[in-house]
């Protein structure tokens, strides 16, 4: 298992150099536009010695510097697919942020939304040696989880210790220094596609910057959009992106499913462009001007023109009703909620003592979505926006930077994950011996 | 058909102007700030350095550098401000003037950037007769030199020569013959001059024999004779000389001892001063005691 988590260790590593030298980059590649924000840790508490997190859930340290956006291109259903496309894309959005930021990044934190990410529950249990629980034993528990056979072409993206438990209490967040017989942990492993995970690899390194993070946008979203209640009580974050559609569940502070519709805004897009047979971007701006889900009479009255340049004074001259625009848009809005519901429901989202449902990205902004959603998932349905965190310009707060925002905190207090406790002694030795050996190979 | 004018061609979707790999690199050069403040200070100051160089490089411009650098300090040295007019000396006799003048410019006017005021007054207080001296370019360029002489306080007498010492016992003169300095006091002998203060006491002690005193007379650099007229010579200790003159002073004013036929009075040894009288009164002396002692035999 060691082996298998040298690239987020070394990830870490790169974290926390970016986090001395003070400066990080954010970017959110998404399939219809590409954020980048640039922080800067220099904030009162930067250099706190207590654990835990800071004043301000953390965002004191930081303010964003420097933010930019762009079409996204070469990228579909949240994966890259044409390489040369959206690192052009993401050059765009790194150049623009430097210039705004006035300063050069080396290390950027990155997130993902597609790649079909796939949620596992582990469970592990260890008889505790000393009576007294010690990093080393939840080391040796966390490696004693039944790992499932997830397959040789998935990486694990996230996974988090959820929950601890020692003899017959359960719910510990930290059982260090408690004396018990037995310690069994629950863990969330979150796997993607690897390809995926090595185009984005490819990619940002094509652009000279150095990989500090990786995350689900999912997670990051869920984590800046879903209040701390919410979080605790448990709640589900509807990430409505363009090209696919992240759900996260929380529970007590961790993310405890995960999953991707592959459906999106874009698709949405298309529906408009194939009915009314118009260019997409057209379709686009059509959608987000007159876009709804529920119609009204006063909306067969209201009349779009939606153009064309053929030169064909007929053709060019069409319009449609917004009640028409609505009936195309209402269909695929209710398939996408539908495949989330089928998700959330195989996940078991019933049995959680909450059931908020909240709904954030570009695509919650459709209007009367808050209404079709609560028929399709249930009534605790809201809107949701990213918190506000220090700096962030005025364009870049609405809820289509909710993962963007996310992965911000996601910087600056990253949860726990398997790779950042101790690697259990037994292994430890063996490799570093071997490590040694090789290197006086190498030298001498 | 074909149109006969070229239209541009029309674009189809949004466009996406992406900087090239070239122009992002450069752009992240630019905000290095090591390679920034390199840019920055470091291209103007190795251009100007280069252009410098290489005008230096060639000796005519060297030398013409020279010059003018040359050129501009003289003129502002010579502006009429600098310019020493005259000089003044004040504070010392003719003759010590005369040897302080050979070490002023003797030409007038002169830049006060040329004048080395260290140096002049250096060379004046080396000078015998003078003790010190303050050398400034005063108001309206005039050279004031101010001198503090030397005072004498006794005559050395080295030989054949007569030297002026002052209290510090530096010799700031001689004189040709004694008549010319009759106020000041003689001493003789070597080491004389390191025992100055000593002297000076003793001839403000000899107070009532003080016209009568010729000289102190240094003996082996140890101590002193006074020498009186009449060829008397009181032989003074080494310790506490003033103390044993005292006593002879006592003596004399007593019982007119120096006024009588004494050649030496030698209070050396305190215990036992003693008296050598000249040889006409020790025969005199003889002859009478003779006479007592052979009348009292008779």
């Amino acid at each position: 298992m060691g082996d298998l988590y040298d690239n987020q260790r070394a990830m870490r590593q790169m974290r926390k150099a970016a986090m001395q030298r003070g400066v990080v980059a954010i970017l959110d590649v998404g399939t219809s536009k590409i954020a980048c924000l640039v922080l800067r840790f220099d904030g009162p508490e930067q250099f706190r010695s207590v654990d835990g997190v800071g004043s301000l859930a953390g965002q004191s340290q930081f303010r964003v510097i420097g933010a930019a956006t762009t079409r996204s291109r070469g990228v579909r259903f949240g994966e890259i697919d044409a390489m040369q496309e959206t690192e052009r894309a993401i050059r765009t959005a790194v150049q623009a942020a430097q210039k705004m930021a006035n300063v050069r990044v080396d290390h950027v934190i990155a997130c993902l939304s597609g790649a079909r990410p796939r949620s596992y529950g582990l469970d592990g249990s260890l008889n505790v040696a000393g009576g007294i629980v010690t990093e080393q034993d939840i080391s040796q528990v966390m490696a004693s989880c039944d790992v499932p056979d997830y397959g040789a072409d998935r990486e694990v993206l996230h996974a988090q210790p959820v929950n601890f438990a020692l003899d017959h209490r359960s719910g510990l967040a930290d059982p260090r220094g408690q004396i018990g017989n037995k310690l069994t942990t629950d863990m969330h492993m979150l796997t993607v596609d690897a390809t995926a995970l090595q185009n984005l690899f490819y990619c940002i390194k094509r652009c000279d910057l150095e990989l500090a993070g990786l995350a689900s946008s999912a997670y990051v979203s869920g984590m800046s959009s879903l209040v701390e209640d919410e979080q605790e009580l448990g709640a589900a974050c509807i990430d409505l992106g363009g090209g696919s559609t992240g759900i996260s569940v929380f529970m007590k502070k961790h993310m405890i499913y995960a999953d991707s519709v592959r459906m999106g805004g874009d698709h949405v897009t298309s529906d408009i462009s194939m009915g009314l047979q118009i260019p997409a971007p057209t379709a686009e701006r059509i959608k987000t001007f007159y876009g709804g889900v529920v119609a009204t009479g006063m909306d067969d009255r209201e009349m779009i023109e939606i153009g064309g340049d053929t030169g064909d004074w007929e053709h060019d001259r069409r319009t449609v009703s917004r009640a028409e625009l609505i009936g195309i848009m209402r269909p695929r809005v209710e398939e996408i909620l539908e495949e989330v519901r089928a998700r959330l429901d195989a996940a078991g989202f019933e049995h959680l003592p909450s059931q908020q449902i909240v709904l954030t990205g570009g695509g919650s902004q459709i209007p009367g979505l808050d209404g079709l959603a609560s028929k399709i998932l249930g009534q605790q349905v809201r809107l949701g926006r990213p918190l506000r965190v220090q700096g962030l310009p005025q364009a870049a707060i609405g809820p289509a930077f909710s993962s963007a925002v996310g992965l911000t905190l996601f910087a600056a207090n990253p949860q726990d994950e398997w790779w950042d406790f101790e690697i259990p002694a037994d292994r430890y030795p063996a490799r570093s011996l071997k490590r040694a050996v090789k290197w006086f190979k190498d030298n001498w | 058909m074909r149109s006969l004018i070229r239209r541009p061609v029309a674009d189809t979707g949004p466009r996406d102007p992406a900087p090239s790999k070239l122009g992002y690199r450069y752009q992240r050069l630019m905000l290095t700030p090591g390679f920034r403040a390199a840019v920055r200070i470091g291209v103007p100051l190795i251009l100007i350095a280069s252009i410098a160089g290489s005008w230096y490089s060639k000796p005519e411009n060297r030398a013409a550098l020279a010059a003018t650098i040359a050129e501009t300090k003289q003129s502002f040295q010579q502006r009429p401000q600098f310019m020493v007019q005259s000089m003044n000396i004040a504070g010392g006799d003719l003759a010590s003037m005369a040897e302080v003048a050979v070490h002023l410019p003797s030409e007038f006017p002169v830049s006060s950037f040329d004048l080395d005021l260290e140096k002049i007054r250096a060379d004046i207080e080396a000078l015998d007769p003078i003790k010190s001296a303050s050398v400034r370019v005063g108001q309206a360029g005039v050279l004031e030199v101010r001198l503090i002489p030397r005072v004498p306080v006794a005559l050395w007498r080295d030989g054949a020569t007569l030297q002026l010492i002052d209290a510090d016992g530096v010799i700031s003169g001689t004189i040709a013959a004694r008549a010319e300095r009759l106020d000041l006091p003689l001493i003789a002998g070597d080491g004389a001059e390191e025992a100055l203060s000593e002297a000076l006491a003793l001839f403000a002690t000899s107070g009532p024999l003080l016209e009568r005193v010729r000289g102190l007379v240094r003996m082996g650099e140890r101590r002193w004779d006074m020498v009186l007229d009449r060829d008397q010579r009181i032989l003074l200790p080494a310790e506490g000389p003033v103390a044993a003159l005292d006593r002879v002073i006592a003596l004399n004013d007593a019982q007119d001892m120096l006024s009588r036929d004494v050649a030496v009075v030698d209070m050396r040894n305190a215990e036992r001063p003693t008296l050598r009288m000249n040889e006409e009164a020790a025969a005199a002396l003889r002859r009478v005691s003779t006479t007592i002692n052979n009348g009292a035999g008779n």
